[in-house]
């Protein structure tokens, strides 16, 4: 078998790529990934091997935007609380006290505006949010104007002003518990944090702590560290907290896109063309 | 925070210098905060200022109340202060600073004093019942105030036979609303509901990936009732490239339904049988009464989401357990039901396809605010024998 395989399709990072596979498969060409984030991925490793790695960018950011605006709209209006009040046996209906924050008109600051973040603001706009953004490089002044965003040089004035904070960046060493104590104490007492990224980028235990004290009105999670979190954590015991199983991508239509694009970037590999979503490593 | 909540949306206008009265003009949201950042329609914002029911739309003259000591301000009745169904602490003293705020308790205690001082009702998430008996129990009522868009629990004959003037609150919960109705669309698409479940259960051991959802990106949101609520979802959809399609008891103009990339479906079984997400938008009257029926899911796509932000009696309920049963549309999302809330016994709480909230439409504490606002505004305007903003008509 091994002389046959010349490609590998990584479905939610699986199979494991080690040192031990690369050398078993002689000749291997190409990894494609299902999906953007590479972080599950020693670059290095497999560029080492002469093998070439593809992700697939275009397919997922559409559902992942619409994952990201459905976890702030769930935390905002108390969605999965308010689920529970209206099926439960107990509880007769809600009191007229159980209120939600609005999010037409509200401040919305993305960290993090590539192609996902940029489809948020996207979306955002429509509900008439006020549009912050931090990113590593400023985007184009049409792009900006497009979504009326307005950039923050410094991450700490976009978690200043923001009701909703959205990030949506890449896992990589500099953005490892990019979110911590101090950023979380910098947040408005009323914000939500949402987290469409990866866990590792928010601290958790200083998320745990933020939610306790109320230093953070709500946290909205799709991803944590690790997938799924040991039954026993403290986050899964919070109330004002919604986290998801990494819905992210799952769609029917995305999964069939996800799986169209890879099969585009191991052919152009395997036919010695331009890959269209090759990632190198840094 | 939100940024209206510096402002009251009641402006002080200053009058002539040596008047004694006070005035006050209810201004929109979308005109009172500077810089705030909002792109309402230029009509609405014109329909707004202009009074609806006078020839030629003058704009709205503001509304003399005398000064008065605190007793003699006029008399509202409502529910009660806090508990379950009583109005909020915060809404009761906004209350209070325009009217003598008497609580139903106050007012069967003395009856015979607090009766003639009665000049209002503000009716907060549809209390006080307003019945027969209330009604000839109050001769100096003038105004019934209803903090809400929907009046259906209202008998909007009786009310006037008893020469009553009845006024609702629709500036104040467009936004909420539609948002609500994103949420649930969203939510049932890509199975949030269930996912948090899964993800905080005791047996989860990893996360199944064949457990999918449906794409809300670039598939057809078909709305029932485009008033302004549903056109505003319209404008929220659109975000997400969705194809809209729209059924109303009359068409919007060319310029609205292109600012949204809105089609018209004059028959509503092609709109049916079109949708992935048939969202409900109208008012309960006769007509929308079991709008949905079997009939209509039947027409649905297998794939389709019924979402519901109406009344709960625009949809036939035992059809639709039927039909999510029988797995004749994929799922629904109910923020109303009839009634609310439904019996704990009820088969619709049983299923797996199925989301409903708790009417929590406009519970956002912006919007229970603005809606309070915009309630006082109108009372006053009738007090005052002002143009009325928004005064419903039986039909």
């Amino acid at each position: 078998m091994s002389k046959k395989v010349q490609a590998i399709y990584l479905w939610w990072h699986k199979p494991v790529i080690d040192k031990e596979l690369l050398q078993s498969l002689p000749n291997l060409k190409v990894i494609a990934n299902s999906g953007v984030g590479m972080d599950h991925l020693d670059l290095k490793l497999v560029a080492s091997f002469g093998v070439k790695m593809a992700n697939a960018p275009c397919a997922v950011s559409s559902s992942t935007a619409d994952t990201g605006m459905a976890l702030l709209l769930a935390s905002a209006r108390r969605l999965v609380e308010g689920y529970h009040i209206a099926i439960s046996s107990g509880i007769e209906y809600r009191e007229a006290d159980f209120l939600g924050v609005e999010v037409t008109g509200a401040t919305l600051g993305i960290i993090g505006m590539g192609s996902i973040g940029y489809k948020i603001a996207l979306r955002a706009k429509a509900f008439e949010m006020n549009i912050l953004y931090h990113n590593r490089t400023q985007r184009k002044e049409h792009e900006e104007q497009a979504v009326g965003a307005t950039y923050c040089k410094k991450i700490d004035n976009l978690l200043q002003q923001a009701d909703f904070v959205m990030v949506v960046v890449s896992l990589t060493p500099q953005t490892h518990k990019l979110i911590g104590k101090r950023e979380l104490e910098l947040m408005k007492p009323t914000a939500t944090l949402i987290n469409i990224s990866r866990g590792a980028v928010v601290d958790q235990e200083a998320l745990v702590t933020a939610l306790q004290t109320g230093v953070i009105r709500a946290a909205a999670l799709d991803v944590t560290y690790p997938e799924p979190l040991p039954r026993d954590h403290t986050l899964l015991k919070l109330k004002n907290i919604i986290i998801t199983p990494h819905l992210g991508i799952k769609t029917d239509k995305a999964t069939y896109m996800i799986t169209e694009e890879a099969v585009e970037n191991i052919l152009a590999a395997l036919n010695g063309l331009p890959i269209p979503s090759e990632v190198l490593p840094s | 925070m939100f940024r209206n909540k510096a402002f009251s949306l009641l402006k002080l206008i200053p009058l002539m210098s040596g008047q004694s009265n006070v005035a006050y003009k209810f201004i929109h949201p979308a005109i009172a905060s500077p810089g705030h950042r909002c792109h309402r329609s230029v009509e609405h914002r014109q329909r707004y200022t202009m009074c609806p029911d006078s020839a030629g739309g003058r704009p709205i003259s503001a509304p003399q109340t005398k000064v008065m000591a605190e007793e003699e301000l006029p008399g509202v009745l409502i529910l009660d202060i806090g508990g379950t169904h009583g109005v909020l602490e915060n809404l009761a003293a906004l209350l209070k600073k325009h009217f003598h705020l008497i609580t139903m308790k106050e007012f069967l205690e003395n009856k015979k004093e607090m009766s003639k001082k009665i000049q209002s009702v503000f009716v907060f998430e549809c209390r006080p019942a307003i019945d027969r008996e209330l009604l000839e129990s109050l001769p100096n009522l003038k105004v019934i105030g209803n903090s809400g868009v929907g009046v259906d629990h209202l008998d909007l004959k009786m009310i006037s036979n008893f020469g009553v003037k009845v006024t609702n609150t629709p500036h104040a919960v467009a936004d909420s609303t539609a948002d609500i109705g994103m949420t649930l669309m969203l939510a049932s698409a890509r199975r949030l509901v269930e996912g948090c479940q899964i993800a905080i259960s005791p047996d989860t051991r990893y996360f199944a990936v064949d457990w999918l959802g449906v794409e809300v990106t670039r598939a057809t949101l078909g709305i029932i009732g485009m008033g302004s609520i549903g056109y505003k979802v319209a404008q929220r959809a659109r975000a997400f490239n969705m194809r809209i399609l729209y059924h109303n008891r009359n068409r919007r103009r060319k310029e609205e339904e292109k600012a949204v990339g809105a089609h018209y479906c004059e028959k509503m079984e092609d709109l049916l049988q079109q949708s992935d997400f048939v969202m409900l938008v109208v008012n309960l009257t006769p007509e929308t009464h079991k709008l949905i029926g079997k009939k209509e899911l039947g027409l649905m796509k297998p794939t389709a989401t019924l979402i519901n932000i109406s009344r709960g009696a625009v949809i036939d309920q035992d059809a639709l357990v039927e039909a999510l049963r029988n797995k004749v549309i994929r799922a629904a999302a109910l923020d109303v039901t009839y009634p609310e809330p439904l019996p704990r016994d009820h088969p619709l709480l049983k299923l797996n396809n199925i989301i409903i909230s708790p009417h929590i439409g406009t519970a956002t504490v912006q919007a229970i605010h603005m809606m309070a606002e915009e309630a006082i505004a109108n009372m006053l305007a009738v007090l005052n024998g002002q143009p009325i903003p928004s005064e419903v008509f039986p039909k």
